[in-house]
């Protein structure tokens, strides 16, 4: 168990959106979506040491050694220049870290926490070791009460989701879209895999939250919210909207209307009518 | 003080009468001569490096006031012509009339009394919605007649009808005053009352949470009060005075790190005993102590402390790194929260070896000052500087131990954004889990509230704005809390849940 190891992007020891009171979340390196609205598009990719990142790093936090990228913590302003040039959106910074590592952070913080959540990037892609953090917390007496998350796109296959439920206790999960094509052309994939996960993450009591991101003119129109009312009644989970916002997003969708407030309040009033809730909405 | 000086205040149109009448006060007080200093110490005061809180020239009342209001509710008062209160509504009204009688330096009283423990024995047969009701009015009335955000009412540790009713109230009026702490206890006060406490955090960012078996540890079996902002000071007794010393100041007067620690720091401790006691003689001379006050036993002259203040502990240690080349800054590097540490730790071992006569155990309480209104790029009391602040939980981990050294009083401000009110049980269990690592204070503000926390005071930020454009205001404090906004950085905390994962769902 020691041996393994995640490429985590960023830690967070409090956070407060990502399930139940307060969180630790691990942000997962690497995704296998390439959602066009993604708000953390530097946790798509692998870093392939290509190097490009080491002159736009003014306090010279990253160098290249032997063919490597080399990141110093102690150096690092934050101002995330080197994101902005990655070509393969990835991260420099992101960091190796063991299970114990994860747990003596998590002892820590401890009499802060109600949980530890990982997200991502896709979460799901580090399967082997969310399972063995998970099942490490859940073996430790004094960790115990820790409640365990998954952020996910539902992408994992029931071959997945049966190694890592048995220590996770619930998963939120994202509906990009309901319509398949609509769904490739938000994504770069169908949406078949990830209608199965969340069937079979409700039929086996882990579905804690269906997530919709609201993108005006796309995932509001009346035939999506239609089908996703459908899904959540048949599923019976709590549902949350999200809000698009241009924060962090590049390329073509910075040009796509951002959500505001009053559309996502419309939205889950209409969700609420269909007899889906409760419907949480972002604080945009 | 000139004659025109008088003046601009007698013609201030933004001051009520009384606030005239208290301004001219103060005037006239400061043009009597200064008690007798040494002329080192009088430089340091000039210097504003120790500074005695502007408390005045000539002290005729101690600085903060804890009367032990349980003696009114058991024999009355001779002095007052008021029989002991027999009912609910006698004993609100006893309350009324004895706080017209507390003397503090603001003025009006900073400390309103245990509410809960002199209540509760007189609300048998009284229904939980007459209790709100008349709550409601008190809590009217003390807004109104006595509107200053420093006068402060404490509760618990019980989980308790007075208490859980006072919470109810102060929720729903959101008013700046009274300030209101409630005082927790993990082996007595229960969960249910602390997510109260939490819950009203996000409604209106009151009440303070105390750490109750920390605070008691500090005091005797007379007990404590939390006063003013989070001042934490002997019940029946109160503080004669409050002297603090700038570290800052300090730091740029050393050479270095073992200078700091080893020559500045002791000199300017003993430079601020020396203020103290001669404040402390003034206030004696005055003739305060001679009053119905102690007389009936509501006070005793004994058991007023002398608070030992220091502020911008983060601009001294920031300094100090610079000048070893040390990168790491107060509140995010270990090596300098470490050097923090090391500063309080002094501090407190030079604070318990110098004697004081005629204060409480006769030595100085140490105290996290927060700060005055002019305290321009200055950081209060141990804080992290506004703005800077990480996450709540890295904050806390990061001050935590230094708060074991602060008897009279700590407190950081939790700023939280927005995004909490939909999950109230990760404030509950921020609230747990500082209290747990020894903070003495659990303190947060919740962005989108319109009455927030300044230095440890409440203020309206709508009130602000009405200032700011010339209104009147009918609160003492809000000129005050108008003043810090525009000359220090208090409306900058930054508030700590990260923009971006609210869109978490929408990744991946």
């Amino acid at each position: 168990m020691d041996s393994v190891t995640g490429l985590v992007s960023r830690i967070l020891r409090w956070s407060v959106v990502d399930g139940p009171g307060n969180r630790m979340v691990l942000f997962l390196q690497g995704c296998n979506l390439a959602c066009a609205a993604c708000h953390n598009p530097h946790t798509i990719g692998l870093c392939n040491d290509c190097g490009l990142c080491v002159p736009a790093c003014a306090p010279g936090a990253l160098t290249l050694r032997d063919g490597r990228v080399n990141f110093d913590s102690a150096l690092c302003t934050q101002c995330d220049a080197c994101l902005d040039v990655c070509p393969v959106s990835a991260s420099p910074m992101a960091q190796r870290l063991s299970v114990p590592q994860v747990l003596a952070m998590l002892r820590r913080d401890l009499p802060f926490l109600d949980g530890i959540t990982v997200s991502g990037g896709e979460a799901t892609m580090q399967l082997k070791f969310v399972t063995a953090l998970f099942a490490a917390v859940k073996a430790a007496p004094d960790l115990a009460r820790l409640t365990c998350l998954i952020d996910s796109n539902g992408h994992l296959g029931p071959r997945g989701w049966a190694q890592v439920l048995s220590v996770t206790d619930g998963v939120m999960l994202d509906i990009k879209s309901m319509e398949p094509l609509r769904h490739h052309r938000l994504t770069g994939q169908g949406n078949a895999r990830v209608l199965v996960s969340a069937r079979l993450l409700a039929s086996r009591g882990r579905l804690h939250e269906l997530r919709l991101l609201v993108i005006p003119g796309q995932t509001d129109l009346p035939d999506e919210v239609a089908a996703f009312a459908r899904l959540a009644r048949e599923l019976q989970v709590p549902v949350r909207l999200n809000a698009f916002r241009h924060h962090g997003v590049r390329g073509a969708a910075r040009d796509w209307p951002e959500a505001v407030l009053a559309t996502v309040s419309t939205l889950a009033a209409d969700l609420e009518r269909k007899g889906v809730g409760p419907v949480a909405l972002p604080a945009v | 003080m000139t004659q025109a000086a008088f003046s601009r205040i007698v013609t201030d149109p933004r001051l009520s009468p009384a606030q005239k009448a208290h301004a001219l006060a103060v005037a006239a007080e400061n043009s009597l001569p200064y008690p007798d200093l040494d002329p080192g110490t009088r430089a340091a005061l000039d210097a504003r490096i120790i500074c005695d809180m502007f408390e005045g020239h000539a002290p005729y009342k101690p600085r903060y006031v804890l009367p032990d209001y349980a003696v009114l509710m058991r024999q009355g008062s001779a002095w007052l012509e008021l029989p002991p209160p027999q009912t609910l509504d006698e004993a609100l009204h006893s309350l009324m009339i004895a706080y017209h009688h507390v003397p503090s330096v603001t003025g009006m009283p900073v400390y309103i009394g245990q509410l809960d423990d002199l209540l509760l024995p007189f609300c048998d047969g009284v229904s939980d919605a007459d209790l709100r009701a008349k709550l409601r009015l008190f809590w009217r009335y003390l807004d109104r007649v006595l509107p200053d955000a420093f006068m402060h009412a404490n509760i618990g540790p019980t989980d308790n009808r007075v208490a859980r009713a006072i919470l109810a109230v102060d929720a729903e009026l959101k008013q700046i005053a009274p300030n209101l702490t409630f005082r927790h206890d993990p082996a007595v006060s229960g969960d249910d009352i602390l997510r109260l406490c939490t819950a009203n955090i996000i409604a209106c960012s009151k009440p303070h949470i105390a750490n109750h078996p920390l605070h008691r540890e500090a005091f005797d079996e007379m007990g404590y009060g939390i006063v003013s902002c989070y001042n934490a000071l002997p019940l029946r007794g109160g503080a004669a005075t409050l002297v603090r010393l700038n570290l800052a100041e300090v730091a740029l007067r050393s050479v270095d790190e073992a200078d700091f620690l080893t020559r500045a720091l002791p000199h300017h401790v003993e430079l601020a005993a020396r203020l103290i006691e001669a404040r402390v003689v003034a206030l004696r001379a005055s003739g305060f102590y001679r009053s119905f006050l102690v007389d009936e036993g509501w006070i005793d002259p004994d058991r007023f402390a002398a608070m030992f203040g220091i502020f911008a502990m983060a601009e001294a240690v920031n300094h100090l790194q610079d000048k070893a080349g040390r990168r790491g800054r107060y509140g995010h590097d270990n090596g300098a929260n470490a050097l923090g540490l090391a500063i309080t730790e002094r501090l407190a071992a030079l604070v318990a070896a110098r004697p004081l006569a005629h204060v409480w155990r006769g030595r100085a309480l140490l105290h996290a000052q927060a700060g005055l209104s002019t305290d321009t790029g200055l950081t209060p009391g141990i804080r992290i500087p506004y703005g800077t602040e990480p996450d709540p939980v890295t904050h806390v981990q990061a001050l935590a131990a230094q708060h074991a050294h602060f008897p009279s009083g700590v407190s950081e401000i939790l700023t939280l954004d927005e995004t909490v009110r939909a999950n109230p049980e990760a404030v509950f269990r921020l609230a747990k889990g500082a209290l747990d690592m020894g903070l003495r204070e659990f303190t947060a503000n919740v962005g989108g509230n319109d009455l927030v926390r300044v230095t440890g005071y409440m203020i309206r930020l709508s009130d602000i704005a009405r200032h700011r454009e010339g209104a009147a205001d009918r609160t003492n404090t809000t000129a005050l809390g108008a003043e810090a906004a525009a000359m220090t950085a208090i409306l900058d905390r930054r508030p700590r849940v990260v923009a971006a994962e609210l869109m978490a769902g929408a990744d991946g």
